[in-house]
């Protein structure tokens, strides 16, 4: 079903009705209901402040690596670098109908910037055999949408990204890539790194059944170490960025508020006059 | 001085505000010089980017930019960067350019930042995180600094005393991994003429209050009526009103426009969070407890049905 081709993560190569092998990227983020703060002690993320969840678009992506390996056959791995509360989100995505899952923990990664965390996705990577990656194509925490470029980069695969949505047929993959005034059709060669945008399909809710087979699926926990990486090169010390200071933003200036008493649109044109803004 | 380099964002021979807004940035941080990646563009630009600070123009003139997705800008950057060996590299934060900014700090070994919302003289950048609801201090700790500003957060200003801008070219052979991603179509939708809503200066949203897809045209008529950018609220994308593309909020497009006016948005955090840094806030909404009145300088607390038509019948009877 699948032609030979040259990549780096061949799983797919030779192997006549080989399965896909999938990879979902997730992050898990503190709650965007809650009250986010940083933490005063270090300018990181308080991640004891808010309960943490999924990220939104993360759900979207798990679901595409679904909907992948039913029409395609294979298997989806959820891959997570995250503190080990994250088992908590890793359990819900494994109730949805992820296959097992690769949790990166270790304390030494607190404070990582985008870079070290797409290093270490790589090095995760390495030791999976994987045709496509699938992300989110951003965390509602940080909100940089940087990740799944910079793994593209790093892996050399071709970057198939913002997609709502994903065609794959073989080793080719083509996407709708939205862009500011509709979408680009994109095409490139598994394997590859893909990120998705929320919309792009329903994301499906864990079955009774689903939660309790999640209960037995595999999730294999890696350290730096693990990986063969330099602790020295990760964790807040070595982050290429540094929040310097932050503070709570000062509310807006209350405005004037008024009740239409049959003049509020000529009232606004006034108001936007008097601020030269037409 | 040192070089501060700032891709430019360019429609045809029109420079962007967004690189105006950069240039303006990058004079506080060193001797600006333009990037401008595709062909034959660099001579017609070169006038407003002189006016704006910008020494140098570096020209890429490679037709492949638009062949192949983000990564040939970056690749381009990164030769641009090495001959010119820059203080810094700014880009502005749209959801492309923040992609080439990715790519282009692991080439460099860079750090990057986003979303700036501005860019101190030392280098440092000001952010707003968490839905606007923290402020931060950020700045880059390795390496040359990349950082995507979020348009409309400079006021761009001419240059003091403008010079003219030497145009040098430079060539630049794509590898093969930056040709990964063919761009096989462009498919544009219906948007009339409007401007991109990242980077509008006006934006005109509307909300579950407006009821219908068909109503939407209410919004769309005062958006034309201002040259303004159309958005909306996540429950109008989920009722598929309108495409996803125009979702203002913590999920979709982030705004920052010098005026946004929200009709019959009642301005759950979730749209909050994609739009607390515009400059100033116009609501209309028929719920007077609607927490985006917290955030309006004017708020209109009625039928948006009668108040939005009689605004863009009165600024359309001002421009007369």
């Amino acid at each position: 079903m699948l032609a030979a081709f040259t990549g780096r993560f061949p799983s797919l190569v030779g192997r006549a009705g080989a399965l896909m092998n999938i990879v979902v990227l997730m992050k898990q983020v503190p709650d965007t209901e809650g009250a986010r703060t940083l933490d005063p002690a270090d300018n990181t993320v308080d991640r004891g402040a808010v309960d943490p969840v999924i990220n939104y678009i993360d759900e979207f992506a798990i679901e595409e690596g679904l909907l992948l390996r039913e029409a395609h056959d294979g298997d989806v791995t959820l891959l997570t670098v995250g503190p080990e509360r994250a088992t908590e989100s890793i359990r819900k995505a494994l109730s949805m109908g992820v296959d097992k899952a690769v949790h990166v923990s270790d304390p030494v990664l607190h404070g990582s910037d985008a870079i070290q965390t797409t290093k270490v996705l790589a090095a995760a990577l390495g030791t999976l055999e994987w045709d496509v990656v699938v992300a989110g194509s951003e965390a509602t925490d940080s909100r940089m949408s940087v990740v799944p470029a910079m793994l593209a980069e790093v892996l050399e695969v071709p970057q198939l990204s913002q997609a709502r949505k994903v065609t794959v047929d073989g080793d080719s993959v083509s996407i709708e890539r939205l862009s500011s005034d509709g979408y680009d059709v994109v095409r490139g060669r598994l394997p590859a790194v893909i990120s998705v945008v929320e919309k792009i399909n329903e994301p499906r809710y864990p079955s009774f059944k689903g939660i309790m087979a999640a209960k037995s699926k595999p999730v294999k926990t890696l350290t730096v170490a693990d990986l063969d990486l330099d602790a020295e090169e990760f964790g807040l010390a070595a982050a290429s960025t540094e929040v310097v200071e932050f503070a709570v933003a000062p509310p807006r200036q209350a405005g004037q508020v008024v009740v239409d008493e049959g003049d509020g649109g000529v009232k606004i044109a006034e108001f936007l006059a008097s601020r030269k803004l037409v | 001085m040192a070089t501060v380099l700032v891709l430019v964002d360019a429609a045809g021979d029109v420079v962007k505000k967004t690189t105006l807004e950069l240039l303006t940035a990058a004079r506080s941080l060193g001797e600006p010089a333009a990037v401008v990646l595709g062909p034959g563009q660099a001579a017609a630009l070169s006038a407003v980017l002189a006016e704006y600070g910008a020494a140098t123009i570096y020209a890429v003139a490679g037709a492949e930019f638009d062949q192949y997705l983000v990564a040939p800008k970056a690749e381009a950057l990164a030769a641009v960067a090495a001959q010119a060996t820059p203080a810094a590299v700014l880009v502005s934060s749209t959801p492309e350019n923040k992609e080439i900014a990715a790519r282009l700090a692991i080439k460099l070994g860079s750090g990057v930042l986003t979303d700036a919302v501005a860019v101190n003289a030392n280098g440092s950048v000001e952010q707003s995180i968490f839905g606007g609801s923290i402020t931060v201090t950020s700045k880059v700790r390795t390496g040359v600094p990349v950082i995507a500003v979020r348009p409309n957060s400079i006021t761009p200003e001419p240059a003091a005393t403008p010079g003219t801008a030497e145009v040098v070219e430079v060539d630049v052979p794509l590898s093969d991994a930056a040709k990964a991603a063919t761009v096989v179509e462009h498919v544009g939708e219906d948007k009339g003429a409007r401007p991109a809503l990242s980077d509008a200066s006006i934006v005109v949203s509307g909300g579950r209050g407006i009821g219908t897809a068909e109503n939407f045209r209410i919004i769309e008529q005062l958006a034309d009526t201002l040259g303004a950018a159309v958005g909306a609220s996540r429950a109008v994308v989920d009722a598929g009103w309108v495409p996803h593309q125009m979702q203002v909020g913590q999920t979709g497009v982030t705004v920052s426009p010098q005026l946004y006016i929200a009709v019959g948005i009642s301005g759950a955090i979730q749209h909050r969070a994609g739009m607390q840094t515009s400059k100033t806030i116009i609501a209309i909404n028929k719920d007077p407890e609607a927490p985006i009145f917290e955030l309006a300088d004017y708020g209109v607390v009625g039928d948006l049905f009668t108040v939005a038509p009689q605004l863009t019948d009165e600024l359309a009877k001002r421009k007369e």
